[in-house]
């Protein structure tokens, strides 16, 4: 893609040095492992110390370990239980399971119905199992509308509210790939928002180029965020985790000042909110107007596809990774990493601005000082929850999507707090982290009967048995 | 009056440069390559505050009243002891500190802080002694003073930095002094009354006081960093403490079983944080960053649905109330901030010492750091480096419990949805700010509670500056801190690499 004029020495410099970096990825990797090698890296991938920095390569994680492991002759059986997909599987199960005791244990109901259960044990099922059908109801499909219309109104509206999920996901699930952990999705929404909520009731263009402006308007917001945490961290070192943190907490006050000013606050109010939108600025209903759905969702489509464009099909994608992967190796390899971090958080402060965008020209259609809600920071348990890949994190953000506009119905019928939400996302990311853990809890664990060869072959997968055995 | 309030500034501005000028030029004599960013800092700063304190200045006068903070009943003999006291400490730290310079000895960094900070008390003393109620300053003949003086200043690290010399530690404190003396003039003055003035005691005890969870935050993240364990799960370790303080004072009838819980439920929080990213390798932000979300909404779902349908029986948690210290208490106006606190407070002061102490001068801090700067060699002479880092985590994990326990039974006496309000963070900040060392953390912790609390006193007197902007204040300081203008931080080597043994 930015292949210049001597693109062969350059390029083959390139493959040369990062291979290094390249093998034990390749070998190991499902889709899964470098993700997690990416994330793994994360943490101080520019500290050369021979002790620790010998001590992470790729084997160092577990996600990766277990394939390994299972390679010397475990049945196939095993392979499907132990495997990624199953640990995801598992996880998720495992944690609905302990949001289902949460509830059942905090909930007076069950305790009355628990003191008849073997006389009724149907009574106190239901009265289990009620959030999570009403989750269902409001989430995918309610059986219970009275036409197709209404059935359908939950998945419509698990999509509009998955639409800046993704969005802001892709951001950070891109910053990981490139090794950078960007909290900073929050301000990079604020940003977005700010700047397209601007472009959308203070400008006023014809039909079409408005809203074309507004989304420019809002990557470009989102970018200049984000391309500020890339600048300090490549041009000071400055450690991106506590950038973003503050940057977060800046975008936040300056969001909030700006809609008192006369610039951005409605006229005639003295509540801090912007104009509406122009109805040119607004993304077209997809369904009809009985519907929340709107185009957002085909731009956030569109943003995923790009993205994994980007990762892998693009040079400066093939940067980013090898940046991720291994900053030293890249930037011996002749790749510019200060360039690399400005541009992929420039990017994925982009994709944050694009979230910001869903919001204001999509779902609220006016800016206030919740416009960016806890968006920025679910994006991050979305992108987690993805793989830090594209389209895992298409699917992580429907699935959260789903947990949300669910958990607004469940809250309505059954009185249980939405907070419940939170509670089951942050378990399924944090299973999904450490498969030896939900292995371990499931009893699926290979390692157990192996001690001793495992202590054999510990030298060169890392140890990681010694530390991850339970 | 107001030649009485100038002491400590006046004396720091005059014998700094005399003093330690010299050998920083002697020191530095040599060609190195230094960079302009301080020397162009500065002068972005200076310009500032000459257009803010000097072209924005208006003729009022800012008050900072004093006698509030003294309590009434408070001896002057206190004062008068106080004053003896400061004098005879600020003359012997001088001597030490100038003997030390002729003869050549190296002068320890806490010679020149504990000096400033004897003077201080000195000048307060002396307040105390000629019972001043009020210090009244002409706000436009300070605020120009103070833009010379910046301007003065920054046009030295120039000068400086033009053959190549390195600018000296203290041109920095004295510039960051003077550009407050002045910022705190001007925003007073810009207050709505005709004589705007605040109470300088109100000032510091709210920021001590707003400073409290945020040092036992920092601190937690320091025992944590320290042995090479990011801990960005503070937040959770503040907002569970809180939770089961309230809960369990509330159920026991017991305040101090509430401090307790606090702290057993901070380890548990760090309990989880160990097992899974010491034990299962998980990379250490994604599960503290997991824990604070899970922590967040584990307690707001129990909030919503037990402590909101029952609050007598569950949310109605008793009071630490302030102690006083008896004599300490009557130093005027450090006396009632310092000395006038609960239970929660004091032990910050213990957690302080006992860790820096711990940390730096004993066997067990020697071995915390080798593990967290080089585990490996750690692990070499024996010392068993996860278990360590295991221990560690759940100290400061207990340690951020109790921080937490501040804001149930001491700030505000029930428990709230997110009631820490993201303040985990900013002691995550506080302790970068501070260098990974908890007397920093602790400074940069009241740095942070004063920027706090200043805007809210003078969002109530009305001020030049929109309050969003005070609000953010804290947020920029440790942008640029972080990004090195004040000075490159270095965390511990191994923070944040699980450690594989092999």
């Amino acid at each position: 893609m930015s292949e210049k004029t001597t693109p062969e020495p350059a390029a083959q410099a390139r493959k040369h040095a990062t291979d290094p970096a390249g093998p034990p990825k390749a070998a190991q990797s499902p889709s899964g492992a470098d993700a997690a090698d990416a994330v793994l890296d994360t943490a101080e991938s520019d500290v050369v110390l021979d002790a620790a920095g010998g001590q992470i390569p790729p084997s160092a994680v577990p996600a990766a370990t277990q394939r390994r492991n299972l390679d010397g002759g475990a049945s196939v059986l095993r392979q499907i239980f132990a495997g990624n997909a199953m640990v995801s599987v598992l996880s998720v199960l495992l944690a609905i399971v302990l949001g289902g005791i949460l509830m059942a244990v905090t909930n007076p109901k069950v305790a009355a119905t628990a003191g008849y259960f073997f006389a009724l044990p149907g009574d106190l099922l239901t009265e289990v199992f009620r959030p999570y059908t009403a989750l269902v109801q409001g989430s995918i499909f309610n059986w219970a509308g009275a036409d197709l219309a209404a059935q359908l109104y939950p998945i419509t509206e698990t999509l509009t509210v998955a639409t800046p999920l993704i969005c802001a996901g892709l951001g950070v699930a891109l910053a990981f790939r490139a090794g950078l952990f960007n909290i900073g999705a929050q301000g990079q929404i604020i940003f977005g928002a700010l700047f397209g909520a601007y472009a959308g009731f203070a400008w006023h263009l014809p039909v079409g180029l408005h809203l074309v402006v507004v989304i420019l308007a809002g990557l470009v917001g989102g970018a200049i965020w984000g391309g500020v945490v890339g600048l300090l961290k490549a041009r000071t070192g400055a450690h991106e985790v506590i950038v973003t943190i503050m940057l977060n907490y800046i975008a936040n006050f300056l969001l909030l000042f700006l809609l008192t000013t006369p610039a951005f606050q409605r006229r005639g109010s003295t509540n801090p909110i912007s104009p509406f939108l122009d109805s040119s600025a607004l993304f077209p209903g997809l369904l009809g107007p009985q519907f929340r759905l709107h185009a957002g969702f085909i731009v956030a489509i569109l943003a995923t596809a790009f993205v994994w464009w980007l990762l892998n099909r693009s040079t400066i994608g093939f940067e980013f990774r090898a940046v991720g992967a291994n900053p030293s190796a890249a930037r011996t390899a002749g790749i510019n990493v200060s360039r690399s971090t400005i541009v992929v958080m420039a990017i994925a402060g982009a994709l944050a601005g694009l979230a910001g965008i869903a919001q204001v020209s999509g779902t609220e259609k006016y800016l206030s000082g919740g416009v960016a809600a806890s968006i920025g920071f679910d994006a991050i348990t979305v992108a987690l929850l993805g793989r830090s890949t594209p389209w895992g994190t298409f699917f992580a953000g429907l699935l959260f999507g789903a947990f949300r506009a669910g958990g607004v119905a469940m809250q309505a019928q059954t009185q249980t707090p939405i907070d419940i939400v939170l509670v089951i996302q942050s378990l399924i990311v944090l299973f999904i982290a450490a498969p030896p853990l939900v292995r371990a809890i499931f009893g699926l664990n290979p390692r157990k009967k192996k001690s001793t060869r495992g202590s054999t072959a510990a030298s060169t997968a890392g140890g990681v048995k010694s530390g991850a055995a339970a | 009056m107001s030649a009485t309030s100038q002491p400590p500034a006046s004396q720091r501005t005059t014998d700094g440069p005399a003093q330690s000028s010299g050998p920083a030029g002697v020191k530095t004599g040599t060609a190195e390559l230094v960079s302009w960013k301080a020397g162009i800092g500065l002068g972005l700063l200076a310009v500032l505050g000459v257009i803010l304190f000097g072209f924005l200045a208006n003729t009022k006068t800012a008050g900072f009243r004093i006698a509030e903070a003294r309590d009434p009943n408070a001896s002057t003999a206190a004062a008068w002891v106080t004053l003896v006291v400061a004098l005879a400490a600020a003359a012997y730290l001088g001597y030490l500190w100038t003997n030390r310079r002729r003869t050549g000895a190296a002068v320890g960094r806490w010679i020149p802080a504990t000096t400033v900070a004897a003077v201080v008390v000195l000048g307060l003393a002396a307040l105390g002694v000629a019972r001043v109620e009020k210090i009244a300053l002409p706000s436009m003949a300070l605020g120009w003073i103070c833009s010379v003086l910046l301007l003065a200043m920054a046009a030295y690290a120039c000068f400086l930095t033009l053959p190549h010399r390195r600018i000296p530690g203290w041109l920095g404190g004295v510039f960051a002094v003077v550009f407050l003396i002045g910022f705190m003039v001007w925003i007073v003055a810009g207050g709505r009354d005709a004589e705007p003035s605040i109470s300088l005691g109100g000032l510091m005890a709210g920021a001590v006081t707003l400073a409290v969870p945020l040092v036992f935050g920092s601190l937690s993240g320091v025992l944590c960093e320290r042995v090479g364990v990011v801990n960005i799960a503070i937040e959770g370790q503040l907002l569970l403490g809180a939770f089961s303080a309230a809960v369990v004072a509330t159920v026991t009838g017991n305040v101090y079983l509430g401090l307790v819980s606090a702290a057993v439920a901070g380890g548990l929080v760090s309990l989880v944080l160990a097992v899974v990213s010491i034990k299962y390798l998980v990379n250490q932000i994604i599960v503290g960053v997991v824990l604070n979300v899970l922590i967040s909404g584990l307690t707001s779902f129990l909030f919503s649905t037990l402590l909101t349908a029952d609050p007598q029986h569950l949310n109605k948690p008793g009071r630490l109330e302030p102690v006083d210290i008896p004599f300490l208490v009557d130093i005027p106006v450090i006396g009632p901030i310092l000395f006038r606190q609960s239970l929660v407070g004091y032990l910050m002061y213990v957690a302080v010492i006992v860790v820096y102490v711990g940390l730096f001068h004993t066997k067990w801090g020697l071995r915390v750091r080798a593990v967290g700067e080089h585990p490996q060699a750690a692990d070499t002479v024996g010392i068993n480096v996860n278990r360590t880092r295991f221990r560690n985590v759940l100290m400061g994990g207990a340690v951020a419990g109790i921080g937490g326990s501040f804001f149930t039974l001491v700030s505000v006496d029930a428990f709230s949805k997110d009631m820490s309000g993201g303040r985990g963070y900013i002691a995550l900040a506080a302790m970068i700010f501070g260098r990974w060392n908890p007397i920093g953390a602790f400074l940069a912790a009241l740095l942070f509670g004063f920027a706090d609390n200043l805007q809210s006193i003078i969002t109530i007197i009305g001020s030049p500056v929109p309050s969003q902007f005070m609000a953010m204040l804290p947020y920029a300081l440790t942008v640029i801190a972080v990004a090195g203008l004040v000075g490159r931080s270095r965390p511990p080597a191994a923070s944040g690499i699980p450690y594989v043994k092999g």
